[in-house]
């Protein structure tokens, strides 16, 4: 009995859940420390810094990097790319544990979790941009559940109410669609409020389209980038469709990230001008913006475009990370840079390490659950009972002439 | 209460900017504060650094004791600012150029005509009283802190090591102390040994400042900082040395807090109008190519279809005809053969009669 069960242990104690045993551990003590002792023990906030690494990278890099559900799931209904289709499960279930885990992170960071949803239901600040971030959030979490809630009812074998969502597919994605543009862009607009805070090459009236466009490049490549180690590690729950247009899908996003990157860096060239900033440029600030704008922008959309032409898969992968790279970067450059920039060095902010625990520790948990959920449910696969329910034009789809040969 | 509750409904319908039409963030019209508002004129020129000003405020508001007594001027060595056990703070200013001494200054919240911390608050928790002071409310606080972020003054402060409680803390004129009648002016003022500090009508106080500079021209810069300042505050400050020199920026600009997220708020109502409306547009768009693209192709293959059908059949009559010729030819063919040998047989044996004829 007792060597099963030894051996039972040894089974469990691989290297990745003993990674991940840690992680849970230290998430919990920083989570009990955090909710006895307050901010002031857990974090390096002050009254000059009231937003560190938790809103920093769980709020505006954790919406960002989910923008792969809306992109995705447009793309395949709206914009009518249904070669995307067999990537918009992987992706709308990334958009939703994403955003979850958004708010579940601003748990920790407000002072009163239990209000969050006071604006919505006790007293509006409708003045606010974050009233305006706060309540698309919220729609768009609950408009992803929605998305999201098929794949749960195929794995449980009930048609109904399933079949009622999937016919209101377009009308979610538009809505989700919607909430994005509204939300993505207002992320940026937070920071219109302080200009006398940012430094002027990441401050400007244009920050908004900034944030938006940049999202949709973090979504393109957040889906390549999933997929990628998705690959690796759930092959096993991919079905034939997934499979045949993975390759497909890769390059679709890969030609779109490269035109929206191009698009990106116009714009921020645009922004400068707007307000001439170019002396700026020549300050060790500018210096970090060029970095920001040639390095993370400007040569992921080279290439990008050098991948897609060469049918270089690996390229695109690392291009994919290289863009994710910098939209965080992009986030950190005008939430915790840029912000406060005139105020001496030693009055500057730094995360305690328990701010990276509790934000690992929110990754984790979403690794965890992503896992859990792909594995059991029709994530990656179509579910065979369900498959004659999908749009009937996908299953047309082999035999559709390509749009570009036809006609000619 | 109930407007509020409603006005946030339409928000989430995506109508709140375009029906609000009070809300500072789509409003046109210039406003240029409550008319019989209060608010402090602190003037430079008087102010000895004695701190008394912050113990009022301590002693009215039932602040925490600080750890090193108010009559201790160490803590001038370093800048401060404002925290949650301290509303207001003097600093002194140092090696000023063309000053022989220390010139001093108290800061606080300036409480602003429209104040940044109740334009981002997302609960509304920041009103600007008619009396002129921007109070707080702790009913609703969710402690999200964008007022911080928000205010260029850099004055709410946070109650950090409050697990589950943490207050916004900030000044509030004493607006509660002279509503309830407990006090006839907030605690600084009442302490200041000076008359460094005026409380009063701000217009009032505007005409004061104007009468200092007509009556000591060399003593002051002629500048009333907080008369337009970031849209114009309830707190105002004259002195006789540039206002940067003594921690009060000279680059925020005239605009109120509000406009500047007004653009990207009016974008709101748009966007949940445009979008939905072009997205389904594209949609429809998309839709109806690839409709047509399937009805190319379907007329396309039963084009081909007739074609070969009749390719088919012309085929199959040529194949028909010459296989009709073949089997006339075969039959004639055949008959020819047939009387061929009819006839070699009856030669045959007509020969072999004539043989046995001759043998007998």
């Amino acid at each position: 009995m007792s060597t099963l069960k030894t051996e039972n242990l040894k089974q469990y104690l691989t290297p990745f859940n003993i990674v991940v045993g840690i992680i849970l551990l230290l998430g919990g003590f920083v989570t009990i420390l955090r909710f006895t002792k307050g901010l002031g023990a857990v974090t390096n906030l002050t009254d000059n810094y009231p937003w560190g690494l938790w809103i920093s990278f769980d709020l505006l890099c954790g919406v960002a990097l989910a923008a792969g559900g809306y992109t995705t799931s447009a793309a395949c209904y709206v914009f009518g790319l249904k070669r995307f289709h067999s990537a918009v499960r992987p992706a709308i279930l990334t958009a939703f544990l994403g955003y979850a885990l958004v708010v579940f992170a601003l748990h920790y960071d407000v002072g009163r979790p239990w209000r969050l949803p006071y604006p919505f239901f006790v007293q509006s600040g409708p003045t606010s941009v974050l009233f305006e971030v706060g309540l698309c959030v919220f729609l768009y979490l609950i408009t992803l559940f929605i998305e999201w809630v098929p794949s749960a009812l195929e794995w449980l074998g009930i048609r109904k109410p399933r079949d009622i969502i999937v016919k209101a597919t377009l009308a979610l994605t538009i809505f989700g669609v919607v909430l994005s543009t509204m939300h993505q862009s207002s992320l940026g607009a937070l920071f219109l409020i302080a200009p006398s805070k940012m430094h002027p090459l990441w401050y400007s009236s244009y920050i908004p389209l900034f944030f938006f466009v940049s999202s949709i490049a973090a979504g393109l490549s957040m889906v390549i980038f999933e997929s990628t180690l998705s690959h690796h590690f759930m092959h096993d729950k991919m079905d034939e469709t997934y499979l045949k247009e993975h390759d497909g899908v890769t390059y679709g996003f890969a030609k779109g990230a490269a035109m929206v990157l191009v698009l990106y860096f116009f714009i921020k060239v645009v922004g400068i001008t707007l307000d001439n900033n170019w002396s700026y440029l020549l300050t060790g600030y500018g210096a970090w913006f060029l970095v920001e704008l040639l390095g993370f922008v400007a040569l992921p959309a080279f290439l990008y475009a050098i991948a897609v032409r060469e049918k270089n898969l690996t390229l695109i992968r690392w291009t994919a990370a290289l863009t994710v790279l910098g939209i965080v970067l992009n986030r950190f450059n005008v939430s915790l840079v840029a912000f406060n920039w005139h105020l001496p060095p030693e009055m500057r902010y730094f995360p305690r390490w328990h701010e990276f625990v509790i934000s690992i520790f929110v990754v984790t948990v979403g690794l965890l659950v992503f896992r859990f959920i792909a594995s059991r449910m029709p994530i990656f696969y179509e579910h065979p009972e369900f498959k004659e329910h999908e749009p009937r034009d996908l299953e047309e789809h082999e035999l559709k002439p390509h749009p570009q040969t036809w006609g000619h | 209460m109930q407007r509020r509750t409603f006005l946030g409904l339409l928000g989430a319908a995506g109508m709140g900017a375009a029906v609000n039409k009070t809300a500072p963030a789509a409003g046109v019209k210039h406003f240029e504060g409550y008319p019989d508002s209060y608010g402090v004129l602190f003037d430079a020129t008087r102010c000895i650094g004695c701190r008394s000003c912050e113990a009022g405020c301590n002693q009215i508001n039932g602040l925490p004791q600080p750890d090193k007594p108010f009559d201790d001027l160490s803590v001038l060595e370093k800048k401060r600012r404002t925290n949650a056990k301290v509303f207001t703070v003097v600093n002194r200013y140092d090696r000023i150029p063309g000053v022989a001494g220390a010139v001093f200054r108290k800061d606080q919240c300036q409480h602003c005509l429209e104040p940044a911390c109740a334009s981002a608050c997302f609960v509304a928790a920041f009103t600007k009283t008619p009396q002129g002071a921007v109070i707080w409310d702790e009913s609703v606080c969710v402690g999200c802190r964008y007022c911080m972020i928000a205010c260029p003054f850099e004055i709410p402060t946070y109650e950090y090591n409050e697990p589950l409680t943490p207050r916004v803390m900030k000044c509030h004129m004493c607006h509660p102390h002279i509503t309830s009648g407990r006090a006839t002016v907030p605690g600084c003022v009442g302490a200041c040994p000076t008359e460094a500090l005026v409380y009063g009508k701000r217009r009032d106080l505007l005409a004061v400042a104007r009468q200092r500079f007509a009556a000591f021209p060399d003593r002051y810069v002629n500048h009333i900082y907080g008369e337009r300042e970031m849209g114009g505050t309830n707190w105002l400050y004259i002195s006789g040395v540039p206002f940067k020199e003594i921690g009060l920026r000279e680059d925020l600009g005239v605009t109120p807090a509000p406009e500047l997220t007004s653009g990207a708020l009016a974008a709101v109502p748009i966007i949940s109008a445009a979008w939905p409306v072009l997205l389904t547009g594209i949609y429809a768009i998309n839709k109806r190519r690839e409709k047509i693209a399937t009805e190319e192709k379907k007329q396309a293959v039963a084009e081909a279809l007739a074609k070969a059908k009749a390719q088919a059949k012309e085929e199959l009559d040529k194949a028909l005809a010459k296989a009709e010729a073949e089997k006339k030819s075969a039959v004639e063919r055949e008959v020819k053969k047939a009387l061929e040998e009819a006839a070699k047989a009856q030669a045959e044996a007509e020969a072999g009669k004539g043989q046995t004829e001759e043998g007998e």
